[in-house]
């Protein structure tokens, strides 16, 4: 299906056009390709152990979730808190579907994909409270999270700006196989992001890169149908059908059910295991739902309260736990056990970031090029700090091979 | 005249309203601006009052908006652009950089563009790096844009309606921290002038010369100072550009010291423009070289103990006053 793009003939023959050259070697394009398909409307069951592990994690995101709000209401989380209620089988379901040695990086709404991909409660909560042992030393913040142990490459706080740089580890990732390790690794970069962020340019320069180049880069649209009050029909063109800008692009775009996590995990693995096979991008129009509020500070007037509970009443841990009863995998007293032990963990969480220690003055400096006359103190002859300790904590560009 | 008491939200509002009242080529875009009524509540009623074609929801697309402002400016309309927070400016920096400051020059002055983007500029509500710009240092760079950065709802309407009707682009440098604070607005129209330093606190020691929110803080430091005898010249500059050098070289020939406060990086400043011109004009005068306080030379962090640390405060101003009196 992919066959990577060739050279186009010179032009020769009369019948050459300059508008249509080489495209005959550029795959074709599809929309909603079926990997699995739905039994009687609904998708099969996974291992029991796979299928607990999504439920354990939708609810860690949810009790995590609702915790920060709490803290943020007690002022010991600032800036904005972006909650993921709603949203949980989109990056459970994602994650599930991909390896851990497959990057992903994400926007802002970013505590759930943390989580998802292996961060403890105790180093996110601790970031977003802005202490020391937060995930990235109270530095970051809740918008920021960044997990090299588990390849998750950051939440990133300006809209659209992530997609490019999945695209970019898409790249690394085929650089690597093609230049590096022989082929052996075959890993595929996940980039998320919301639908507001489909009108920015960097999400469609990077969709060009991703299909110009060939390169195993799935590019999920969390699309919730608003971004901050705006409703996708009022802020996107084709908001209707967000996946003919992917196509149009000539890359593959699906639709996928969003608020079903076990549909998640079989088409993302689909398209995860394709896009491995043939190192072509894939778009996927995720129709999820937020619960609350973009931010902790938004009263919700653009929509109604009936809307709301609809999407509610299709809960994804709702839908699992009644899924795994039904087989069997689950009683309401182990769904009960689950829920104890998740909520001791969260609120394990709190007590910890609540207890970690603030970052310390000298943090302020690290991790960062410093001059070597110091940091800029503008009260004192700067010549003076000529003898100044370098604070440069700077990671020195790893030698390649060292990586493989 | 009457005096009220408004918050510098509805400061900004006034200016954008009585503007749009009085000329018809004036609008106002952004996200979030009409249906919201703005992201912070700027632009609240705007949109019932004038209506969705002269107060316009866009997408998050900040390159294309700025951009069709900028086209809709040279075609003699008046756009007030508002970015959620300067921070988000920076995906548009070709359109407001490239495009706006240049347009007059390059086109032989055929073409001017009388627009304003304005916005929250600056740090100190725990955003982290990415949300916590203070642009001032990297655009007044830029010849051909002028600059203003009130310090608080008096200054904000009138340096505002100033803006709109200026025939230059205007970057206007809102404080999403100050959004809220009251200040004393008179009911009767008004403007101020561009490149007209304000003297906030008058004084005879040292001269402290600053630009927006930061002003404030030199204000503090001021009340600080005075118990301890030194009696500190507050100036409020107002716009960054135009700059008002020969305000702060009279200021400084009386007090022969002074201290310039800005929230931008250090590096390539107005903070450090104003020392060098200081430094040019004043050199026989001063006691001690011109001392600074900025944000420190780093990205923005999170945690609330170094983002304090990290922003010009009136502890680290009262330290520099102090050095610069050899008084430390
Ligand atoms: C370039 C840029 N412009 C504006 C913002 C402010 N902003 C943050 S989130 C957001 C809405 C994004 O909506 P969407 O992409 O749908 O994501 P969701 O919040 O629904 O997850 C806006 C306008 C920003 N962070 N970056
Ligand atoms: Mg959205």
């Amino acid at each position: 299906m992919s066959s990577p793009a060739q050279p186009a003939p010179s032009p020769a023959s009369e019948s050459f056009d300059v508008h249509t050259q080489g495209i005959g070697a550029r795959p074709e394009v599809s929309q909603g390709a079926a990997w699995a398909t739905p039994i009687n409307g609904s998708w099969p069951m996974v291992e029991p152990s796979l299928a607990l592990q999504l439920l354990r994690q939708m609810v860690l995101i949810r009790e995590f979730e609702v915790r920060c709000m709490q803290a943020y209401q007690d002022k010991k989380i600032g800036g904005f808190c972006h909650v993921y209620i709603g949203q949980e089988a989109v990056a459970v379901g994602c994650n599930a579907a991909l390896r851990p040695e497959d990057p992903m990086v994400t926007a802002y709404r970013d505590h759930g994909h943390a989580l998802a991909r292996g961060m403890s409660a105790r180093a996110c909560m601790a970031e977003m409270f802005g202490r020391v042992d937060g995930c990235a030393k109270g530095k970051g913040g809740s918008m920021h999270m960044f997990d090299r142990a588990n390849n998750l490459f950051g939440g990133h706080g300006i809209v659209g700006a992530q997609v490019p740089l999945g695209v970019g580890l898409a790249f690394a990732c085929k650089y690597e196989d093609e230049v590096m390790a022989g082929g052996s690794l075959r890993r595929v970069a996940m980039s998320f992001l919301g639908d507001g962020a489909l009108n920015q340019g960097a999400f469609h320069e990077g969709m060009n890169l991703a299909s110009l180049l060939d390169l195993p880069a799935i590019v999920v649209c969390e699309n919730n149908g608003y971004s901050m009050g705006t409703a996708i029909s009022r802020g996107t063109s084709m908001g209707h059908q967000i996946t003919a800008k992917a196509l149009a692009y000539g890359i593959d775009a699906y639709e996928v059910d969003g608020m079903d996590v076990l549909g998640v995990y079989h088409q993302m693995h689909g398209i995860v295991e394709h896009c491995r096979a043939t190192s072509r991008p894939a778009f996927v129009d995720m129709r999820t739902y937020r619960y609350k509020g973009h931010s902790m500070s938004d009263p919700r007037k653009y929509r109604t309260r009936e809307e709301e509970a609809q999407y509610e009443a299709g809960d994804p841990i709702g839908r699992l736990k009644s899924r795994l009863e039904g087989a069997g995998i689950l009683t309401e007293a182990d769904f009960k056990a689950m829920l104890k032990e998740l909520r001791a963990e969260v609120r394990d969480s709190v007590d910890f970031a609540d207890a970690s220690p603030v970052p310390s003055m000298s943090e302020l400096h690290t991790d960062v090029f410093v001059e070597s006359w110091g940091p800029y103190t503008g009260s004192s002859d700067p010549r003076m700090l000529g003898g100044a300790p370098r604070a440069v904590n700077f990671r020195a560009i790893e030698n390649p091979e060292t990586q493989l | 005249m009457t005096v009220r008491e408004i918050e510098y939200r509805d400061a900004l509002n006034e200016a954008m309203s009585e503007e749009m009242r009085r000329d018809k080529r004036v609008f106002l875009l952004g996200e979030e601006v009409a249906q919201y009524d703005g992201a912070y509540k700027v632009s609240r009623g705007m949109l019932a009052e004038f209506g969705e074609r002269r107060i316009i929801d866009t997408p998050i697309s900040e390159s294309g908006f700025a951009g069709m402002a900028i086209g809709a400016a040279m075609m003699g309309l008046r756009p007030v652009v508002e970015f959620m927070s300067w921070s988000f400016s920076l995906v548009a920096a070709d359109p407001i950089l490239n495009n706006a400051p240049k347009m007059l020059y390059m086109s032989g002055g055929q073409y001017g563009c009388p627009i304003v983007f304005r916005g929250n500029d600056g740090a100190g509500g725990q955003l982290g790096s990415t949300h916590s710009w203070c642009v001032e240092g990297l655009y007044s760079n830029v010849p051909g844009l002028k600059m203003a950065i009130p310090s608080n709802p008096y200054e904000a309407k009138g340096l505002l309606k100033t803006a709109i009707r200026d025939d230059d682009p205007v970057f206007f440098l809102e404080s999403e921290r100050m959004l809220g604070t009251k200040g004393e607005v008179p009911e009767e129209e008004y403007l101020i002038p561009f490149g007209q330093a304000r003297v906030a606190r008058p004084g005879k020691d040292i001269t402290l010369v600053s630009f927006g929110r930061p002003v404030n803080f030199c204000l503090e430091a001021a009340e600080a100072l005075a118990r301890e005898g030194v009696d500190c010249e507050v100036l409020d500059m107002r716009t960054i550009r135009p700059l008002d050098i020969e305000s702060i070289v009279r200021s400084v020939k009386k007090t022969n010291r002074c201290v310039v406060v800005d929230q931008s990086w250090s590096f390539g400043s107005p903070g450090s423009e104003v020392a060098a011109q200081v430094h040019a004009r004043c050199f026989d005068d001063l006691d001690n070289f011109v001392h600074r306080v900025h944000t420190a030379d780093v990205p923005t962090p999170y945690a609330t103990n170094l983002e304090a640390e990290y922003l010009p405060n009136a502890r680290r101003i009262t330290e520099a006053v102090r050095a610069c009196l050899y008084l430390a």
